[in-house]
């Protein structure tokens, strides 16, 4: 299977493998960075997501071991996109369901309908097993395009 | 039937939670809509039958008519549908 919209949301230097995150907020500011050298966002968006998990908890963690951080659509987002790091070591984040988490994504959308099809592709994506641990075994960013 | 799903900001968690639960709910023939917000508008929310969100914000929304069904695994369509049919059918 493919993903155009993926493909799309990906941009260069957005997707970074085997990071060392000290706590969950290092992580989330991880998957921020790469949507600031990506060109999604501005930093100020990456301490909006930070802000996420202060005010809201850590409700994003969606699935064993998979965060997806994201604020919300703002002066700060320059474009749609999306952000991925594995992490050498996994973090807890609080999210009695899922703990803890070694795929993180940050997600960045203009408006409430743009990024739709993006998001389901992304389902597709996460919803397969065997895809989330060649993700969590990939050894270099192309390894994990190639999986889009 | 109206159906909310909810998440923090009502443009990621809510969003997948949407299109999945819409998935679901045509296999099941289940006539619903479903709509995706963030918590705000979810706590001044009256008319849902059902609120789909995660455990954790969950906890954040008592008080509401509507049921609550917490959603652990975002991408498993099988919790899903184990969860939406054993309430609704």
């Amino acid at each position: 299977m493919s993903f155009p919209k993926l493909q799309e949301a990906f941009g260069s230097n957005s997707i970074r493998v085997g990071a060392i995150a000290l706590d969950r907020e290092h992580a989330i500011e991880l998957a921020g960075e790469l949507l600031v050298s990506s060109g999604r966002v501005t930093p100020e968006y990456t301490a909006e997501m930070v802000d996420v998990l202060e005010s809201h908890g850590p409700y994003f963690v969606l699935a064993p071991g998979i965060a997806i951080a994201h604020s919300k659509p703002s002066d700060a987002v320059i474009s749609t996109g999306l952000s991925l790091l594995t992490l050498a070591e996994a973090i807890p984040f609080g999210n009695s369901a899922n703990d803890p988490v070694r795929l993180v994504l940050g997600m960045s959308a203009i408006d409430h309908n743009t990024h739709i099809e993006m998001l389901a592709e992304l389902s597709a994506l996460l919803g397969d097993v065997r895809t989330v641990n060649s993700l969590l075994n990939a050894t270099d960013t192309e390894q994990i395009r190639a999986l889009l | 039937m109206k159906i909310i799903a909810v998440c923090g900001m009502g443009i990621g968690t809510s969003v997948l939670l949407k299109m999945n639960a819409e998935k679901v709910l045509a296999q099941l023939g289940i006539e619903a809509t479903v709509e995706a917000t963030d918590m705000k508008t979810a706590r001044e929310s009256r008319d849902a039958q059902v609120i789909l969100t995660t455990p954790d914000l969950a906890q954040l929304l008592t008080g509401l008519p509507s049921e609550i069904i917490t959603i652990d695994h975002f991408f498993d369509l099988e919790e899903l549908t184990n969860k939406l049919s054993a309430s609704l059918l």
